[in-house]
């Protein structure tokens, strides 16, 4: 074979490759995940306390993403409350309240986990970023639904208590995809830092339930 | 009275001092009096002149200026040019934003090494940022054009669909998503009002109004610094300046405002 007709073969060839690429439809569903899971791996570098595994999804992360913007089936909602519910750990003592105004600085505070935290700081867990708590605080989010009065109006009996636990411990067991972090579970908040918070929820004195 | 203002998933809280009460509903309206206020001279002018002359400069090993960058409208064409990107550049054979094709341009008429040319991408007190004056400049020639993103080439279809696959990723301890944040209507943080980047008229008001001029840091911010600090907050590692998942995500972002006439650098809080 000549030079003439290696060249040939390579004009011909690299208009079968440019061919197909212009007539390439946009990625599928399944096939846009996959590259965009891939292509963040190689776009993201640790930082900091934020390694690379933070791009690793878990399943319940994983089916969230892949049904965002459209409906939840059923099912799909089902396994995800149940296997969330299924992780929730309880306070061993049963105790589920602590000290609401410890609670309320950590509903107040939004650093931790970010790379550019000290990690030797306890984390907030941001409660106003997104909630209504009290009256005193006006500058408070929507995202989320308002708590003010939150026992006042559900009552301040252990099994609101154990729901409140496990809403701020796992809030996926009760409302597949919500947008609330898992802050028990997730190791944002501490045992103790739960307790807090579900007294700010739960204490008739806190002034969430004035 | 307001008791404090304080970081919003540790966004930097509100940085202005509001002399009164400020009832809820209310605070919105005040705050965009605040912004149209400083509307007028706004510092964003200070780095697109200084953008300007850094693109007319000869700098780098083979001392040449940026006048024949081409941004994508034939090389040193700037006027309206960022209402076009991202887009599909046949000589490097991939989608580039702004802020990649700077370093494209660098690198290849002024001979910098890739990493020369992406030192530095976010400015502080001391250090101030070429890429963001350059970036100041380039898209102040595009206020008033509207946008027009074409999806048409293959690998523009491509960055978009995984671009929105980015968009809705979620991760990290805290499970976030940008759709955490920006997927509903009416929606604030704290006090600061959302825009919903999954409706056209979220993304077109968001989109169109980076770069801007923060008041809480006195530096101009161009798009590639909105991502990496909310990626950031997302609790996700460090976005790479220019990387692929941030041109992706932003070709979502910026053809999903098009038809809206681009309307930067701004200024916000």
């Amino acid at each position: 074979m000549n030079r003439n007709h290696l060249y040939g073969a390579a004009v011909a060839a690299a208009f079968v490759i440019a061919g197909c690429a212009m007539m390439q439809p946009a990625p599928s569903d399944a096939e846009a995940r996959a590259k965009a899971a891939a292509m963040m791996k190689a776009s993201f570098k640790e930082k900091g306390q934020a390694k690379l595994d933070r791009l690793t999804q878990d399943e319940t992360q994983a089916l969230c993403s892949q049904y965002a913007g459209k409906e939840l089936p059923k099912d799909v909602a089902t396994k995800i409350e149940q296997a969330n519910l299924a992780a929730i750990k309880y306070p061993s003592d049963g105790k589920y309240l602590g000290d609401w105004k410890r609670g309320e600085q950590i509903a107040q505070r939004g650093t931790g986990f970010q790379y550019s935290d000290d990690p030797k700081v306890p984390s907030g867990a941001n409660c106003y970023a997104c909630h209504q708590l009290t009256q005193q605080e006006i500058s408070y989010g929507t995202i989320g639904p308002t708590l003010y009065q939150f026992a006042k109006l559900r009552g301040y009996g252990d099994d609101i208590k154990r729901y409140a636990w496990g809403k701020v411990w796992n809030a996926e067991a009760f409302n597949a995809c919500t947008n609330m972090p898992r802050f028990g579970h997730a190791g944002i908040l501490t045992s103790a830092q739960v307790q807090d918070v579900v007294a700010l929820l739960m204490d008739p004195a806190s002034p969430v339930n004035q | 009275m307001i008791r404090s203002i304080r970081p919003a998933l540790a966004v930097a809280g509100l940085a202005l001092a509001v002399p009164f009460a400020l009832a809820q509903g209310s605070a919105a309206d005040e705050i965009e009096k605040y912004r149209q206020a400083l509307q007028d001279g706004n510092p964003a002018e200070l780095w697109e002149a200084r953008g300007e002359g850094l693109w007319k400069t000869p700098t780098g090993p083979k001392n040449v200026s940026l006048e024949r960058c081409d941004l994508g409208k034939g090389p040193g064409v700037v006027k309206g040019a960022y209402a076009e990107l991202p887009r599909y550049f046949p000589d490097a054979d991939r989608v580039m934003d702004l802020e990649s094709r700077l370093v494209w341009c660098r690198v290849t008429l002024q001979g910098m090494t890739e990493a020369d040319a992406k030192r530095n991408p976010f400015g502080g007190p001391d250090r101030k940022s070429d890429l963001e004056a350059l970036g100041a400049y380039v898209t102040g020639e595009s206020r008033g054009v509207k946008m027009a993103v074409s999806l048409n080439h293959p690998k523009m279809k491509e960055a978009y669909a995984v671009g929105e696959k980015i968009f809705y990723f979620r991760g990290g301890p805290h499970d976030f998503s940008c759709a955490t944040c920006h997927g509903e209507d009416g929606k604030r943080i704290r006090l600061q009002d959302l825009p919903n980047l999954t409706s056209k008229a979220g993304a077109q008001k968001g989109y169109t109004t980076w770069p801007a001029y923060r008041v809480s840091q006195g530096e101009l911010r161009t798009f590639q610094w909105r991502l990496n600090d909310c990626f950031r907050q997302q609790r996700f590692p460090e976005l790479e300046y220019a990387s692929p998942a941030s041109v992706a995500l932003t070709t979502f972002l910026a053809a999903n405002a098009n038809g809206a006439a681009f309307d930067a650098p701004s200024i916000k809080r």
